[in-house]
């Protein structure tokens, strides 16, 4: 016989464990989520994380320098060319090698366009969380566009391999400057439809406003970076402050938000969505003549037309494609800032043609920590909002 | 950066403070790198932290490198920033293998390290990532389980004597039925 069930119990005060995926749509990712709830109110949470851990950084050790290009893009999936970036750059710190004029602005154009890109795919899927279906067609349809333009440029749409270690793969193919700038043109006009359909919808500004607010003190103990940390009103960005790439030479803004709620976090997105298209369309204006990659034998593959008619080109390249340039020994930091903040690859090199260590100091995982802040004393439907704005991509997380 | 002067003068003021604390300095491409005794890390990054002048309040990056086949094996690397000045310096805590001293290779006895999570928030997950990944504990941290691995896990994969592909295969079925 059953307990009798006392019907005056108040049982709002219950606490309850849910656990939410790891496989869920409103997790953007490999992502459980173990949540205590008191009623619908969450009161405490654990992310547990490792579910798409591949274990890239201990593949890279068994590959020389150059074949570990490919690996270290998978990590965050979404923003490849911020990986390829991170470690490249710290490459060449490590070899000394300065890249050529136009193979700063390439990698810049393409680097922010794969920021409107990352944008695009959080800005869809976040508004899908939130009931927006229309939202996730209009992003993805601009982000084909982007995707278009990649393969075009590389012959990939994603993990594009596009960045040597001395600079990109080849140059930008005829007919691409035209494509690219059509984008550019019709990208702030994109935006302010996304405005449109987003600003004034009463269901959106409800269920963002004042919602996930963490202080920028907090955010900054918890190493929080990115657009999560410009929204609470830091102006930090490392496109500003550390002398990388061509962005010295170019002219942009860094938007930054007041309170810090997840409205805030989706203004300083969409934002900067636009203003990579400035940087995109300076890049195109200003794009210098010359090499596209450094012509430094040692690490540099020779063009193929040498290869039939120069023996030194030819040994090179065999050398370069068996082994693999050699590194003496060091160790750099190099750190750009992705999408979701400071993305940091650690290289050490050990003298031989295989790197003794590659680390990536992720965004996403670092950003991670502050889930709990942000989403703690309010409701679930508010947490998957909150995680949404966070951005976090289990793939960079878990690497 | 401070700059290779800059770094000894910070090496000079913090050995004034906590003697013995930093055995040695490098300049290498352009980065500064303070080398720390690893029994005084939490000393010379509050150091780091607090002092007037210095302010290098943001940890960037916590990771571990294994510097195998060297004496001392392991090295705990602190990236930190002064976001004032934009200038980055590494802490690196140098941390013997006590198994490999001890002539016992294998004995699951761990190097360890004071946890600087009350220092710095941010460096809850990457030094539960450093436990996962390299054995290394961190004595005082609030919650040091594996991160990315399973929990039942064993071993240290990211040490430079663990092996790639010496992971057994859990499923098998078809290797063994259509292999």
């Amino acid at each position: 016989m059953a307990e009798p069930i006392d019907l005056a119990e108040d049982r709002t005060k219950e606490v309850m464990t849910v656990n939410i995926g790891p496989h869920h749509p409103a997790t953007h990712g490999v992502l459980r989520l173990v949540v205590d709830l008191e009623g619908e109110v969450v009161r405490d949470l654990r992310p547990v994380i490792g579910y798409v851990h591949t274990g890239i950084e201990k593949s890279c050790e068994d590959k020389s320098y150059w074949k570990v290009i490919p690996f270290v893009e998978r990590m965050d999936y979404v923003s490849y060319f911020f990986q390829m970036e991170a470690y490249c750059g710290a490459v060449e710190r490590l070899v000394g090698l300065e890249i050529p004029p136009r193979a700063k602005y390439l990698r810049t154009l393409f680097l922010e366009l794969n920021r409107i890109h990352s944008h695009l795919v959080w800005l869809g899927t976040t508004a899908l969380d939130l009931g927006a279906i229309s939202m996730l067609w209009y992003c993805f349809r601009e982000r084909d566009r982007i995707l278009d333009l990649f393969e075009m440029a590389t012959g990939q749409r994603m993990h594009t391999r596009y960045f040597q270690v001395g600079g990109v793969i080849e140059d930008i193919p005829l007919g691409f400057e035209a494509k690219c700038r059509s984008f550019v043109e019709d990208m702030p006009v994109r935006v302010g439809q996304y405005e449109a359909l987003l600003d004034r919808n009463e269901v959106f500004l409800q269920r963002t406003k004042g919602v996930g607010i963490v202080s920028r003190e907090r955010l900054l103990e918890l190493g929080v970076t990115g657009p999560l940390l410009r929204a609470a009103g830091e102006p930090w960005d490392l496109r500003k402050t550390f002398d990388y790439l061509a962005y010295p030479e170019l002219e942009f803004q860094v938007p930054v938000g007041t309170v810090g709620d997840n409205y805030d976090r989706y203004r300083v997105r969409v934002a900067e969505m636009v203003e990579s298209a400035r940087i995109v369309g300076q890049c195109l204006d200003a794009l210098p003549e010359g090499p596209f990659i450094a012509d430094d034998r040692k690490y540099v593959l020779p063009p193929r037309s040498e290869l039939s008619t120069s023996m030194e080109s030819l040994i090179h390249h065999f050398k370069l494609v068996t082994e693999g340039f050699r590194v003496d020994p060091g160790e750099v930091y190099y750190a750009i800032e992705s999408p979701r903040g400071e993305l940091g690859c650690f290289v050490l090199a050990d003298g031989s043609s295989k790197p003794s260590r590659v680390h990536f100091r992720d965004p996403s995982f670092v950003n991670l920590q502050a889930f709990e802040d942000m989403a703690l004393d309010s409701y679930v439907a508010d947490m998957i909002c909150s995680l949404g704005m966070l951005d976090p991509i289990l793939g960079g997380v878990d690497r | 950066m401070p700059d290779a002067p800059g770094l000894e003068l910070i090496r000079g003021e913090i050995e004034r403070d906590h003697p013995g604390s930093v055995l040695a300095t490098s300049f290498d491409r352009e980065q500064p790198a303070l080398v720390v005794d690893s029994e005084q890390i939490l000393a010379v990054l509050a150091w780091l932290r607090d002092t007037p002048g210095q302010h290098y309040t943001f940890l960037s990056s916590l990771h571990v490198a294994d510097y195998l086949p060297a004496t001392p094996r392991f090295a705990v690397h602190y990236e930190l920033l002064n976001r004032d000045r934009v200038e980055r310096i590494r802490v690196k805590a140098m941390l013997a293998d006590p198994a490999a001293e001890q002539g016992a290779p294998g004995t699951g006895v761990l190097p360890e390290i004071d946890s600087c999570v009350s220092l710095f928030p941010t460096a809850n997950f990457q030094e539960r990532e450093a436990f996962d990944f390299f054995g290394i504990v961190f004595v005082g941290h609030p919650d040091l389980t594996r991160i990315l691995l399973p929990e039942d896990y064993v071993g240290w994969p990211q040490r430079r004597d663990f092996p790639i592909g010496g992971e057994p295969v859990t499923f098998t079925y078809n290797e063994h039925n259509y292999g």
